[in-house]
């Protein structure tokens, strides 16, 4: 079986986010940056339906310019066999979203995850986006998928509770914890993943009319107000008279 | 040209999210045309009058009770169709998302989830976003004629505008391929304040020391109307179910009130809150992080606290 991981190259969790170039840019200055959250579940997820599955093969897929290469390389450290750069700007979901679905084609892969959605953008729709590209189902956001054949199990959460479905492969899923534990790369995941094979390839034209005008950030927050704990009471009255919220 | 918006329902009753899409859809300025499927009460139907709607479609046929994500955006992309709309309107949710990204590659749309706000429309179709989990926002132009919008809770507010709308049942043949995803069973917290649909959330954290205690928070939960949530330490440790779990990889929230307890506030937490109207954070440490993201706060023990807290409110009532 041939496993596609899609992963994303984004600002670790904890970056204070600031834009340049009148508010049009990311500022990357100081970022460190990750393989998404998400994608590091399913990246965890395959590599081990790699070790329970004989015969399974693990491509890492990117979108992104060269400087997303330390990241993909950390993807290959975890486990992946081979990775795909497709070299450009991940302009929008759509654009991302046709790539994945162009190399997808191309090398016959089975089964397609990635995370539920990025954490730079939110979309959560890029699972969705190439389902319909491949015309075949996708399922997101997943926390559990067992394989037996070519039959999938997987458990997707719902809003208050979650749901068990089955579904013959070919798949795309958006996962999310906790398909599987995140994993460590050791030093010899790290030496090898120098030499494996990192393919770069140049995007295919894709325009659904998205354009970015410009970002922004929130207001910033006030001060907070400080209630004594035997005084409870005056908690009380700020939300029912000052906030109005109960 | 109509807008077409996708309702939900759940037990029955339309989703506030859902009412809110419809709101939005009429705020645009056209005509609204909602359209339900599976089992959905009539009444509540024609209740989407009253937030903007003027027609419902329903497709009442029961394959359809359970959301399949392909069949309903085939249903979707039909009622498009034949209502000559272009725009969709629907609400972010674990069926609404998926099912707006199928039906966006289906008609070639200019796609936009995660939505905050009405568009501007002074030069062009520009829509807020939410990104970077809620640390910032993009305003992006969805230039196609074609548009789905799909919108975070709180895009629009839920205002009651028209009366009744009228309800015409509607089939549509989808081929069997839509339904290779075959749900066999599911599992739903039943009669509760559903958590991403709530106004008010309460949430604890490793600070409550043990799920024997969240009797006191769902006590605090009940006179407040709010869902319970936890922390992502709480749910690791399976002290709560994980779709319970705020944050940044489980759900986010927007109520009008968070109430933490016991949570120091990791950013990791913020984020999945950072969208809330006020926050309150009650904790016995001074330090905890959470203080400088809340609007209001108390140091001190929650055991104490929290039963005080839910006695006052009941006596305020």
């Amino acid at each position: 079986m041939k496993i596609l991981v899609c992963i994303t190259h984004v600002p670790d969790t904890t970056s204070k986010i600031n834009f340049i170039e009148s508010n049009t840019k990311f500022d990357p200055s100081g970022v460190q940056f990750i393989i998404g959250p998400y994608d590091d579940y399913a990246l965890a997820r395959a590599i081990e339906l790699k070790e329970a599955h004989a015969g399974t093969t693990v491509t890492v897929l990117n979108v992104g310019p060269a400087d997303t290469e330390p990241t993909i390389r950390k993807a290959l450290a975890i486990g992946a066999d081979d990775a795909i750069r497709v070299n450009a700007e991940p302009a929008d979901s759509f654009f991302v979203a046709t790539q994945i679905a162009e190399e997808a084609k191309a090398g016959n892969y089975t089964l397609i995850l990635m995370g539920r959605e990025s954490i730079d953008f939110n979309g959560g729709v890029v699972h969705g986006l190439v389902g319909e590209m491949l015309g075949i189902p996708s399922v997101s956001p997943v926390m559990k998928l067992e394989l037996s054949g070519t039959v999938a199990k997987l458990t997707r959460e719902i809003e208050g509770g979650k749901e068990e479905v089955e579904v013959s492969l070919p798949l795309v899923a958006g996962c999310q914890e906790p398909i599987a534990e995140w994993k460590i790369p050791n030093m010899r995941g790290i030496m090898s993943a120098r030499t494996k094979p990192l393919k770069v390839v140049e995007p295919k034209t894709a325009d659904s009319g998205v354009k970015l005008h410009k970002f922004e950030l929130p207001p910033p927050k006030g001060a907070v107000k400080m209630i004594p704990a035997d005084n409870v009471a005056e908690l009380v009255n700020l939300l029912k008279n000052e906030a109005k919220v109960i | 040209m109509p807008t077409l918006v996708f309702v939900e329902s759940a037990e029955g009753k339309i989703k506030k999210t859902s009412l809110e899409a419809v709101a939005y859809a009429h705020a645009l300025g056209a005509s609204v045309t909602a359209i339900a499927l599976g089992a959905v009460d009539t009444a509540e139907l024609e209740s989407l009058g009253k937030y903007g709607a003027q027609k419902v479609l329903h497709v009442a046929d029961s394959k359809f009770n359970q959301g399949v994500i392909q069949a309903y955006a085939s249903v979707l992309t039909q009622a498009l169709a034949d209502e000559k709309a272009d725009i969709l309107v629907l609400a972010d949710s674990s069926l609404g998302t998926p099912v707006a990204a199928r039906v966006a590659a289906r008609t070639g749309s200019s796609l936009a989830s995660n939505v905050v706000s009405l568009p501007d429309t002074s030069a062009g179709f520009v829509v807020k976003r939410s990104i970077y989990t809620g640390k910032a926002f993009a305003n992006v132009a969805l230039n196609n004629a074609k548009k789905v919008i799909s919108l975070k809770k709180n895009a629009a507010e839920a205002k009651e505008v028209g009366s009744t709308a009228s309800v015409t049942p509607y089939t549509v043949s989808v081929p069997d391929t839509d339904f290779a995803v075959k749900i066999l069973s599911s599992e739903k917290a039943t009669g509760e304040v559903l958590l991403p649909e709530a106004n008010i959330v309460v949430s604890g954290g490793r600070g409550m020391k043990g799920p024997e205690h969240w009797g006191m928070l769902e006590d605090l939960a009940k006179v407040l109307h709010a869902a319970t949530g936890c922390s992502k330490p709480v749910s690791d440790m399976g002290w709560r179910p994980h779709h319970e779990h705020v944050g940044q990889t489980g759900v986010k929230v927007a109520p009008q009130l968070y109430v933490a307890v016991g949570i120091s506030g990791a950013i990791q937490h913020l984020a999945g809150v950072n969208s809330s109207k006020y926050i309150v954070v009650i904790n016995k440490d001074a330090e905890a992080p959470f203080f400088k993201a809340a609007d209001y706060g108390i140091v001190g023990d929650a055991f104490e606290v929290i039963p005080k807290l839910t006695e006052a409110l009941k006596a305020a009532k």
